[in-house]
């Protein structure tokens, strides 16, 4: 899919909730295309740290029985967008993990569409998403499975916890499907730390501020299970929620 | 070691205690029964320092301390542990994890030095030990996928990882098979029976005080302590129901 060169607005669905005031200067985008052939793995992790606002395009095609492990840490001090398309070929697998945070009054967002060309193939997204503060989080996510694409196995897993009422959290998965023999799960919850969790956590001992701490950890940390470099992925999430909190 | 005085507390509003006063001295185990309904929850709660649950009058002294004035953790710190009826699940968060974080605050919180890993992981193992809890459940996330025996024996483990001076624990008893409910008995006395600790053993059972044996048993009802006696009012509440002892 080419990329317009005349920047979006509110009213292109992918960019409803986009910063545009910061994507202006970054348009267009350039798409970043990752191919992989019949049979091949690959696994990708994207941290987006810096202080400057990203916006970036991937389009990713999986051949028959490929399988691609994305997952991203979307954290900037500005505006970051990340969207992924991906189309999958024949008993493709593709796994997302994303967390995101958010604090001040920034906007970070993840936009995917997951295809389904082929029979068999299986996609996971697992998205944990932080917004404190003025800050906004969004998830924008398609499952689009074409016709003839029976045996499909897809699902979204989304959740958004809310560290203050000013703080916003956009989610918005979706699903198309034009094949009869399908297996789409999705679940969506935007919410704040449990208060029973917070108050257990307390009775023995923990500061609020630890426990709260430690809640959050473990909240972010179940978007990044599974990366290659797990480890570093999420000891450098620790750090942006440290930064945030 | 607590007195309790005169306490009102309210739970959204509603008005639950209604004047309770208790005084609990070191080497002592109580028992509150009561009814559904009565407050016996409420009691942990307000005690524990449970967001929602609040003291409208009277007061509350836990060694020397106005403990209503203090935050949940710090009452944990100066020696309050509350075991739960029914605890909670915390996806994430490993049970040595936290539990190690836990025991170091308030140790730090009382200005004493912190246990290292091996120091930790020694007295966690001799915890469980003692409750029959297997040590991996342990490195498991807090309380998930546990049945209901197994976090209950969790609570005790942490009670002997913690070592608090007052033990108050809400209805212990419920959802234990005869063997938990022995395991956790025997672990209730092996951690709190000592001439510097006290336990309130809040439940609806006569069963629980077999392993445990109180020194003294309170009927709680409508908010208040109504009556109060030794071992054997347990057993004649047992046999007779709540309304004819308590009327």
């Amino acid at each position: 899919m080419a990329i317009s060169a005349t920047l979006p607005t509110h009213r292109d669905e992918d960019f409803r909730y986009a910063d545009l005031t910061a994507l202006a200067p970054l348009w267009p985008v350039a798409v970043e295309r990752i191919v992989l052939a019949a049979g091949e793995e690959r696994a990708l992790s994207i941290a987006n740290l810096g202080t400057g606002a990203v916006a970036r395009e991937l389009e990713v095609e999986l051949g028959d029985g490929a399988r691609f492990d994305l997952h991203v840490l979307n954290a900037p001090q500005a505006y970051g967008r990340i969207a992924v398309r991906a189309v999958l070929g024949k008993g493709a697998q593709f796994h997302l993990g994303a967390a995101q945070l958010a604090g001040a009054t920034q906007v970070v967002e993840l936009v995917t569409q997951v295809t389904h060309a082929a029979p068999d193939a299986v996609s996971r997204q697992v998205v944990r998403s932080v917004a404190g503060g003025s800050g906004t989080v969004n998830y924008l996510g398609k499952v689009l499975v074409r016709p003839g694409a029976d045996g499909t196995d897809g699902s979204q897993s989304i959740r958004a916890m809310l560290l203050d009422r000013t703080a916003t959290a956009n989610a918005k998965p979706e699903l198309e499907i034009h094949a009869d023999d399908v297996k789409c799960a999705h679940g969506c919850a935007v919410g704040e730390l449990d208060p029973g969790a917070l108050f257990y956590l307390a009775q023995r001992g923990l500061p609020p501020e630890t426990a709260k701490r430690l809640m959050l950890q473990a909240f972010v940390a179940e978007a990044l299970v599974g990366a290659a470099d797990e480890e570093t992925m999420l000891e450098r999430a620790i750090a942006a929620l440290e930064a945030m909190l | 070691m607590l007195q309790i005085e005169n306490l009102h507390a309210t739970v959204a509003d509603k008005p639950i205690l209604k004047g309770l006063s208790l005084t609990i001295n070191a080497g002592e185990v109580h028992a509150i029964m009561g009814p559904n309904g009565a407050g016996k929850s409420t009691l942990g709660y307000v005690l524990g320092g449970r967001p929602s649950y609040e003291a409208t009058d009277g007061s509350v002294e836990f060694l020397g301390q106005d403990l209503l004035a203090l935050e949940p953790h710090e009452r944990a710190a100066a020696g309050l542990f509350l075991g739960f009826q029914y605890p909670v699940e915390i996806p994430g968060v490993s049970f040595v994890q936290f539990l190690r974080e836990s025991a170091n605050a308030q140790r730090k919180a009382r200005g004493e030095d912190p246990l290292s890993g091996g120091e930790f992981l020694k007295l966690a193992r001799e915890k469980a030990a003692l409750l029959k809890l297997d040590m991996d459940m342990l490195k498991r996330p807090v309380n998930v996928g546990f049945s209901g025996g197994e976090k209950k024996r969790a609570e005790m483990v942490q009670m002997g990882i913690l070592g608090p001076k007052l033990a108050v624990l809400d209805e212990t008893d419920s959802g234990l098979d005869i063997d938990a409910l022995r395991i956790c008995g025997e672990g209730i006395n092996a951690v709190m029976r000592a001439p510097d600790k006290a336990v309130l053993l809040i439940t609806h059972y006569q069963r629980l005080l077999d392993y445990v044996k109180p020194d003294f048993v309170h009927v709680l009802a409508g908010g208040r302590i109504v009556r109060t006696g030794g071992p054997e009012l347990a057993l004649e509440l047992e046999e007779h129901g709540y309304e004819a002892v308590a009327a």
